[in-house]
């Protein structure tokens, strides 16, 4: 190389030393990152670990599982790791993704309508946990899916605005077009989708018609549930669709009655979250114990003010906010195998019915 | 030597008691520039020649003192309002238009332009020996014939004060005299004064033969002011000598 | 090392880094296929009726928002660049923080502000006049301007910039009329960059996913990024999701290689505000014109930005700041986004000097002119590749060979760092150029090469524009939730993962807290990084 030795160019010094804190500081941080996954890994030694698969909500800080940990870790001589995803779809997606090799032992958080999927995949054992003293509301059961809670879709509405709410789907579609409500989309959302089957639970072949008389009440149609959340606690909209413990959040944490979920004359729509052990699994054992604990009552009784929904026992005791809910006599399921046949069919009736300019 | 009919027309430039602050340098310019006259501005980079044809044209605004042309104050005036054309070393010509629409641009900036408008920017072209390069391009002519399209569009403004900001500075020595020669023919109008002209130059050789008098500047202020022949003798100051002896040294 | 040897190392170092870039995209899309088994069917997707439907308004949407950008963006640049106002590097920089934003708290922000209930509305309301109903495509046009807008100012301001400074004395001398200005010397110089601005913001919107949800209020407006994500999430079907990414890619070439053809200057360049000397007088009529112009302009994207400003600050800031996961996630945001901003930096220049290398000072051979062409749209397309797809194709990869949790952070850094190099390269691109032009043949003609030449010649050249390519992909990177949504979790979260947790789960108080200190921190980053790289004092170009 040519030497440039002479050459006095005075700038230089500064630019060479920023180019050099530069490359530090990323070096640096390159580093950091592969301590601080080093050290994620250098957790597991000795004790047995157990890895469930959930969406973040559940294992975040404030959602039910870092006292789950607490309270399985006590009993099982074993390490309990919760690993969230986005949400119950990304819980078997992933594990398809995976296949037979996963690391998962359990999968918690999928929602009723995708076991015809989950099944399909082989991926599951058979939970051999004793469900027949559970009150799941239409009487759920499955060899497989372990229910641990649920919750009913529902119209919340804000007090401040929403003086008359809605007594009923029939309401909500009649409304005053002014009044808007935010919904999540079926074809990106469970709650979305959730929607999609009450409406098709109650008018059936007329919920084509239904569809297009709703529309003009709604506001947008968001991709998940936070975007439409978010307008609706930022005032944009009055209405949103969410559940039916929605109120109980806002009661215990804000001390706020004014978000209220509209009870509806036709029944609400039931979510039933369901858990369940991987064939692969090499702690099987370890894997039906969590199941089983996860229906304990101890565990339940953590579930309603960490995930906001309702326990599949009836002999937890709820926090007085629970008991303001809106009492649901009539739950609305569509069994799974009929929703996995037609789901294709019915969103692109929903496509055809709300889409249409 | 330039005929005087100074008695008869105010003088084309003064700049009086103009103060300028540019990076560091605090510069001062006082002058006087005679109707008529060729005033070549020497010195070395950095003095503030082109920064005191940036403020008599207008594109600087001086921080105190006043500038009169042809007798009358521009100080508050815009570069517009100021009757006089300027010369730049390098991009005198939009790149999009041709020679015929570059020069069109002294006169107007519309796209139609008049039978008699035609004609006086042919004969503009013509004047500066580019007959037939009408619809040539910038980057299709040498840097010379650039530099003739520009002094073609100056003197078609017929201002009566021409500056030059080393407009011939990146042409060889046999193309500058040439250029130096055009530049004395179109000064040159019938009948009346000629226009006057303020040449900044890094070679003092042209203004030997072309200026009657030569300013030399230093450190933001004309440190000597004279006729062409005793400045570039060297005798005048020896700053000029030591200038000049280094700018032969270098050259 | 003669210079020769340079320029070929220079070439194959610049095509090797494209290739890797590329090859990072194709590997995903590769390792995904091979999942998903056959050959994506493309004729049955296109004759597809929802498919085509999907296809006709994601066309308009990106079409549409790609042409209200641009001409929003002229009037507001050619204003602000005649204005004298102060402030004008103070609009340029708040014109970088839209891009660096999560796109759906921008969308939130600008929906407080034009939506039903926005400020707008509620002024409308007050003075008895119907409120604003923007849901559809004026929403989604709504928020792409804000989004896109600025970003094509900055490019049009960076083509008025290289104006030569005696173009403007001749205007002002010859006393050119503001019409006789612009088409003189404006338009010629829009000329130049339009194309370019326009081929960027129109990959940046046609993947546009949770503004044309948000604001699009229904299924009639969908894009083909809403298909891929459906097709990949929710009916996991990768063969569909690769086809409707494989058409995606197509139409955005196509677009690519008109906006070439087009535009002499196809990668545009930015502005720094640099103070450009004119001396058009403007009439008081006109300067008022200029001024009000700036000001909407300037409001325009402001306003979503202090509304973010507002609802942040009734946040617990207290807590949320002296929260364990708050702070860690902001550290590890930020190790995330220093690192993929160096590892963009350093491939981009890669690729610039191989395109450089490859300009020729005489004739053009078809051969280089195509290899360049190559390298500028290889860093161009990393845009329409869906980050939902490279994402999940490189975890079927890793997972072969490695823990994808302990992998994670890498791929987001890569996918982060990828997803910077087609503003990276605009930055930069120009300042190179125009470097090789003034001093290339100084530098041949003294043999510098290499390090050498990169540290005399190249870099000092380079160091505004890289400081601000530096900052803006450490703030893209910053606010980035593509990559981190895919590969996040308890262990490894950023800033913008833990707002998006949170808004997921009633916490909205807290997800605007967390905007506001996002903002925050992405503020202060671009600052201390161009200053860290410019000295203390701004050098103007």
């Amino acid at each position: 190389m040519t030497s440039v030795g002479e050459m006095k160019v005075p700038p230089m010094s500064a630019s060479r030393s920023a180019i050099r804190t530069a490359l530090a500081g990323a070096l640096a941080c390159l580093t950091a990152l592969v301590l601080s996954s080093a050290a994620a890994s250098a957790a597991d030694s000795g004790k047995p670990t157990l890895t469930v698969y959930t969406y973040d909500s559940f294992s975040a800080d404030w959602g039910p599982g870092p006292k789950l940990k607490a309270d399985f870790e006590a009993t099982c001589d074993c390490t309990l790791d919760f690993v969230g995803l986005e949400d119950g779809v990304s819980i078997l997606n992933r594990l398809k993704l995976e296949g037979p090799s996963t690391k998962a032992d359990v999968a918690l958080g999928l929602t009723t309508d995708l076991i015809p999927e989950a099944k399909a995949t082989g991926l599951f054992a058979k939970s051999g946990v004793d469900t027949a003293a559970l009150t799941v509301p239409t009487g759920f059961s499955d060899p497989v899916f372990v229910p641990y809670d649920y919750a009913y879709l529902a119209v919340v509405y804000d007090t401040k605005t929403v003086k008359t709410p809605p007594k009923s789907l029939a309401d909500l579609i009649a409304g005053d077009p002014a009044q808007k409500l935010a919904i999540e989309d079926p074809r990106t959302s469970t709650p979305g989708l959730g929607l999609l089957l009450w409406m098709k639970a109650v008018y059936g072949d007329q919920a084509a018609e239904k569809w297009t008389a709703l529309k003009p009440r709604i506001l947008t149609v968001t991709p998940g549930w936070s975007e439409a959340y978010g307008l609706f606690t930022k005032g944009e909209v009055p209405m949103v669709l969410s559940y039916t413990t929605s109120p109980a959040y806002h009661e215990v944490e804000e001390k706020t009655d004014r978000y209220q979920a509209a009870g509806f004359a036709e029944g609400q729509y039931l979510q039933i979250e369901v858990a369940a052990a991987l064939k692969g699994s090499k702690h099987p054992e370890l894997a039906k114990k969590f199941l089983a604990f996860v229906i304990s009552r101890k565990a339940q009784a953590i579930l309603p003010t960490t995930n906001w929904t309702l326990p599949v026992r009836d002999d937890v005791t709820l926090p007085d906010e629970f008991s303001h809910l809106v009492k649901v006599d009539k739950p609305l399921l569509i069994d799974a195998d009929t929703v996995a046949k037609n789901r294709r069919a019915w969103t692109d009736e929903w496509l055809q019915a709300v889409g249409a300019r | 030597m330039t005929q005087t009919n100074a008695a008869f027309a105010p003088d084309a430039l003064v700049v009086d008691g103009v103060e300028f602050a540019h990076g560091g340098t605090a510069m001062h310019f006082d002058l006087t520039v005679k109707a008529g006259e060729w005033l070549a501005l020497i010195g070395p980079s950095g003095a503030g020649k082109s920064t005191l044809l940036d403020l008599a044209a207008g594109f600087l605004a001086p921080e105190r003192g006043r500038i009169l042309i042809a007798g009358i104050d521009v100080t508050a005036l815009s570069p517009a309002e100021r009757p006089l054309s300027m010369v730049f070393q390098d991009n005198n010509l939009f790149a999009h238009l041709d020679a015929f629409r570059n020069v069109a641009l002294g006169i107007t900036p519309r796209l139609r332009v008049s039978r008699e408008q035609r004609r006086a920017v042919e004969a503009a072209l013509a004047a500066v020996g580019l007959e037939g390069y009408a619809a040539r391009l910038p980057r299709q002519m040498s840097g010379g014939e650039r530099q003739r399209v520009a002094l073609a569009r100056a003197f078609l403004r017929e201002r009566p004060l021409i500056l030059l900001d080393e407009p011939f500075a990146a042409l060889g020595p046999a193309l500058r005299s040439d250029m130096l020669d055009l530049l004395a023919a179109l000064r040159q109008r019938n009948g009346a004064q000629p226009a006057t002209v303020v040449m900044v130059t890094h070679h003092p050789e042209d203004a030997t033969a072309n200026a009657d008098r030569v300013a030399y500047l230093e450190a933001g202020s004309i440190a000597a002011i004279g006729p062409t022949t005793a400045m570039l003798s060297g005798a005048a100051d020896p700053r000029i000598s030591h200038y000049l002896g280094m700018r032969t040294k270098n050259v | 090392m003669t210079t020769r040897t340079d320029r070929r190392i220079r070439i194959g170092l610049g095509i090797a880094a494209a290739l890797l870039a590329l090859g990072f995209l194709i590997g995903g899309v590769a390792a995904l296929s091979t999942v998903g088994g056959a050959v994506p069917d493309l004729a049955a997707l296109l004759h597809d009726p929802y498919i085509r439907a999907i296809l006709g308004f994601t066309l308009l949407q990106a079409g549409l928002s790609t042409a209200l950008s641009i001409i929003l963006a002229i009037p507001f640049s050619l204003a602000l660049h005649r204005s004298r106002i102060s402030g004008k590097r103070l609009i340029m920089r708040l014109f970088l923080l839209p891009q660096a934003l999560p796109v759906l708290v921008g969308a939130l922000a600008v929906i407080t502000i034009w939506g039903q209930n926005g400020l707008v509305s509620r002024g409308l309301a007050a003075l008895g006049l119907p409120r604003l109903d923007v849901y559809g495509l004026t929403g989604i046009l709504i928020a792409h301007v804000f989004f896109n807008m600025p970003l094509a100012a900055r490019l049009v301001v960076a083509g008025l910039d290289r104006v030569p400074a005696e173009s403007w004395k001749l205007a002002g001398q010859l006393a050119l009329s503001p019409l006789a200005v612009f088409r003189l010397i404006e338009w010629p110089a829009l000329r130049r960059v339009l194309p370019g601005a326009a081929a960027l913001i129109f990959m940046l919107c046609i993947t546009s996913f949770t503004i044309v949800l948000v604001l699009g209020g229904g299924p009639a407006a969908t894009t083909l990024e809403i298909a891929v994500y459906q097709a990949l999430r929710y009916d996991f079907d990768p063969g569909r999701a690769i086809g409707l990414s494989v058409i995606q890619i197509a139409l955005t070439t196509l677009v690519l290689i008109a906006a070439l053809r087009l535009g002499r200057d196809p990668m545009g360049g930015f502005g720094f505000g640099a103070k450009a000397r004119r001396f058009d007088s403007p009439s008081p009529t006109r300067a008022a014109l200029d001024g009000l112009i700036v000001v909407i302009g300037t409001l325009f994207v402001a306003s979503p930005f202090v509304a973010i400003l507002v609802s942040g600050l009734a946040a617990d800031l207290a807590r949320l700041v002296t929260e364990v996961a708050v702070r860690r996630a902001a550290l590890t945001s930020l190790a995330v986004s220093l690192a993929a901003a160096t590892l963009s930096l350093v491939v981009s220049i890669l690729v610039l000097m191989a395109i450089e290398a490859l300009r020729p000072a005489g004739r053009d051979s078809a051969g280089r002119r195509a290899t360049r062409i190559g390298l500028e749209t290889a860093t161009s397309l990393v845009l329409v590749v869906s980050p939902v797809i490279i994402g999940a194709g490189w975890f079927l990869l890793l997972r072969q060979v490695t823990n994808v949790l302990a992998a994670a952070p890498y791929v987001v850094v890569a996918i982060n760092a990828v997803m910077a190099m087609p503003f990276i390269v605009r930055i930069v691109g120009p300042a190179l150029a125009e470097a090789q032009t003034h001093n290339g043949r100084l530098a041949e003609s003294l043999g510098l090469t290499g390090l050498a030449r990169l540290a005399f010649v190249d870099f000092p050249a380079m160091r505004q524009p890289l400081a601000l390519a530096f900052a803006f992909a450490a703030a893209l990177s910053f606010g980035d939730l593509g990559a981190i949504a895919l590969f996040g979790s308890n262990d490894f979260s950023t800033l913008p993962y833990l707002l998006l947790q949170r808004m997921g789960s009633y916490r909205t108080a807290d997800a605007a807290g967390l905007a506001l200190i996002l903002g925050a921190i992405t503020v202060a980053l671009m600052a201390t990084v161009e200053r860290g790289f410019t000295g203390s004092r701004e050098r103007t170009a």
